[in-house]
């Protein structure tokens, strides 16, 4: 079974999130990067599934140069091949152009099946996964928390929960996928797969000036960090003495009659 | 401008009662309004539509959808794509156009709105696909912009930033936030429109399709619960969440954990709140044992009022709250459990 995995370069957010002075990214200087925990799980779903069907894991990134970091964290988990489609560092690539540079990539291998996380964690566009299979025209599922392969990997079953319904999904293979996290408990990296991510190669694709780059897009104009609610916490007083307080503000928010 | 607006279902499948407008979606026709002409807010509706709900925030028409069985996100997409496109709706298109409304009205404008959920992004985000449009996920604002598109407000890191953009073309596909934008009925609302309508759709539309099965509570009930008690590290232990559940139940709630906590394997992670959990929106968060990453005040930040029990004083979960007790959750949840038990029987 051949995998492609799609991942993206994301800066690591801890505390607050602070802009850089004209308002239009992160300010990075003091963290790290990583990709989403969505991401994460889907690597391990196609290092779990190729450890049962064989085959191989490929993983592929639309970013700058240095999103090889990336890519080698996804190796040491299990990926055996990387492609990077090379950007301007600095230049946010909208949906429709982050489709287009990975269909053009899944187009030219002979992938079963397709996984992205749900959404990036940082832009959050929720559609790149479909407008891949449209391009693809294969089938998609999104949002999915589990993810059983019959037994001659020609079909898939794909769930998630939506309003307290479970969902199920039958897709045929070829397909594309985007899971969530908790759909598997990610491994470790092992210290020959760190080794091995060292040295492996990576595939790199020029800067695209494919067709999706100009077309109508969401284009970002500026961005801002909401207002902290300006709350003074009433403290409500120490430990179990503060149980008669607490449950005159359960009555005044009218949950406790 | 007619905003079409995809209208989710709440409840009604599952005991056979009438179903009601989900919240979420309410929250997405109120965005809608504002984009609307007046006369040009259309409801579509896969099943039986609660018209009144629905008149009463400002849909004038309601296209209630037959023929396609169960969830199938392409299909539901074809739809939208042909109830927007014009010759397949003369009659909405003109009573639109026609409008007397004060603001000029511009040729060829639309948007198909729905709630930032999981059908609601799915099914827009097919919708861009194939008719090639941008689409916009968890929109707090839109305007027309009355140039080369619109001018939105959307949520970046599940709203821990704000992202002002313009989504480019006469057509708007975007998705409101679920937890940012609240529900406000129409006072000028009174009576709505009913078109029955069974479109063909293609065999090849209906392959991805959605096999519905109860699940066992969780992720859902979360989303949707007016009261959550959430437990994170300080809880300590998978056994340490009995008190925490006894709570939730004597107020009618449910229980949240943090990302640490389904990480240390102690609770599942359909009970996860935060950036890549659940989003919820209660009257009542409390938060017990809680620091509060910046991940996880993106899953609670749409709670009315937050309420935390924590050791630690400055921790951010205490900062951000509207009441803070200084304290060991388990010294205070048992204690308050009691208090609340007392309270329940009455004195003789």
């Amino acid at each position: 079974m051949e995998i492609l995995v799609c991942v993206k370069r994301v800066p690591t957010v801890g505390g607050a999130i602070t802009l850089t002075a004209d308002r239009r990214a992160i300010d990075t200087k003091a963290s790290g990067f990583t990709i989403s925990p969505h991401e994460e799980c889907a690597v391990e779903e196609a290092a779990r599934l190729v450890e049962r069907f064989g085959g191989t894991v490929t993983v592929v990134t639309v970013g700058p140069a240095v999103a090889e970091e990336q890519l080698r964290a996804c190796l040491a988990l299990g990926a055996s091949g990387a492609v990077l489609v090379e950007t301007e560092p600095g230049v946010e690539v909208g949906p429709i152009a982050t489709a287009a540079a990975l269909h053009a990539v899944a187009a030219a291998g002979r992938f079963d099946l397709v996984l992205l996380g749900n959404e990036a964690s940082d832009t959050g566009d929720y559609q790149v996964g479909i407008r891949l299979a449209h391009l693809l025209g294969w089938p998609a599922a999104t949002g999915i928390k589990a993810l059983a392969m019959d037994d001659a990997a020609g079909s898939v079953s794909a769930s998630r929960t939506y309003r307290g319904v479970l969902e199920t999904f039958a897709l045929e293979l070829p397909c594309v996928v985007t899971v969530k996290e908790g759909i598997n408990l990610p491994r470790y990296p092992s210290l020959p797969g760190r080794l091995r991510a060292k040295r492996a190669a990576i595939t790199r694709v020029p800067g695209l000036e494919s067709a999706g780059a100009s077309a109508a897009d969401v284009r970002m104009t500026s961005l801002r960090v909401p207002d902290a609610p300006k709350k003074q916490a009433t403290v409500l007083g120490q430990g179990a003495e503060a149980v008669p307080a607490l449950v005159d503000v359960l009555v005044e928010l009218g949950v406790v009659s | 401008m007619t905003v079409f607006c995809l209208v989710e279902l709440d409840g009604g499948t599952v005991d056979g009662g009438a179903a009601g407008v989900a919240d979420v979606s309410l929250r997405a026709i109120t965005l809608a309004r504002g984009l609307a002409a007046p006369g040009g807010l259309a409801a579509v509706v896969f099943g039986d539509p609660p018209v009144q709900d629905l008149a009463a925030h400002g849909v004038t028409d309601v296209y209630a959808v037959s023929g396609i069985d169960g969830y199938a996100p392409l299909a539901w997409a074809r739809v939208l794509q042909w109830l927007m496109s014009e010759p397949a709706n003369p009659e909405l298109h003109e009573s639109a156009g026609e409008s007397s409304h004060s603001a000029p009205e511009l040729p060829g404008r639309h948007a198909v709105v729905a709630a930032g959920t999981e059908r609601g992004n799915e099914v827009l985000a097919h919708l861009g696909a194939i008719t090639g449009r941008p689409m916009a996920a968890n929109c707090t604002q839109a305007v027309d912009n009355g140039g080369d598109g619109y001018a939105i407000v959307r949520q970046r890191w599940a709203g821990l930033l704000l992202e002002e953009a313009v989504l480019e073309g006469p057509t708007a596909l975007l998705t409101v936030a679920t937890d940012a934008v609240a529900a406000v009925p129409d006072e000028a609302g009174t009576t709505a429109t009913v078109h029955q309508v069974a479109p063909s759709v293609d065999g090849s539309d209906l392959v991805v399709r959605a096999v519905e099965t109860p699940a066992g509570a969780g992720g859902a009930s979360l989303a949707t619960a007016r009261v959550v008690v959430g437990g994170g590290r300080g809880v300590g232990s998978a056994d340490g969440f009995g008190p925490l559940e006894e709570l939730a139940a004597l107020l009618g709630g449910v229980v949240g954990v943090s990302r640490v906590v389904t990480s240390e394997g102690w609770r599942p992670h359909t009970m996860q709140v935060g950036q890549t959990g659940t989003k919820i929106t209660p009257d009542l968060y409390l938060a017990c044992g809680i620091s509060g990453a910046i991940q996880h005040f993106a899953g609670c930040s749409g709670a009315k009022s937050i309420i935390a029990i924590n050791t630690d004083p400055a921790a951010p979960m205490m900062t951000r709250a509207d009441y803070a007790v200084i304290g060991d959750l388990h010294a205070v949840i048992p204690a308050l459990v009691a208090a609340l038990r007392d309270r329940a029987v009455p004195n003789g």
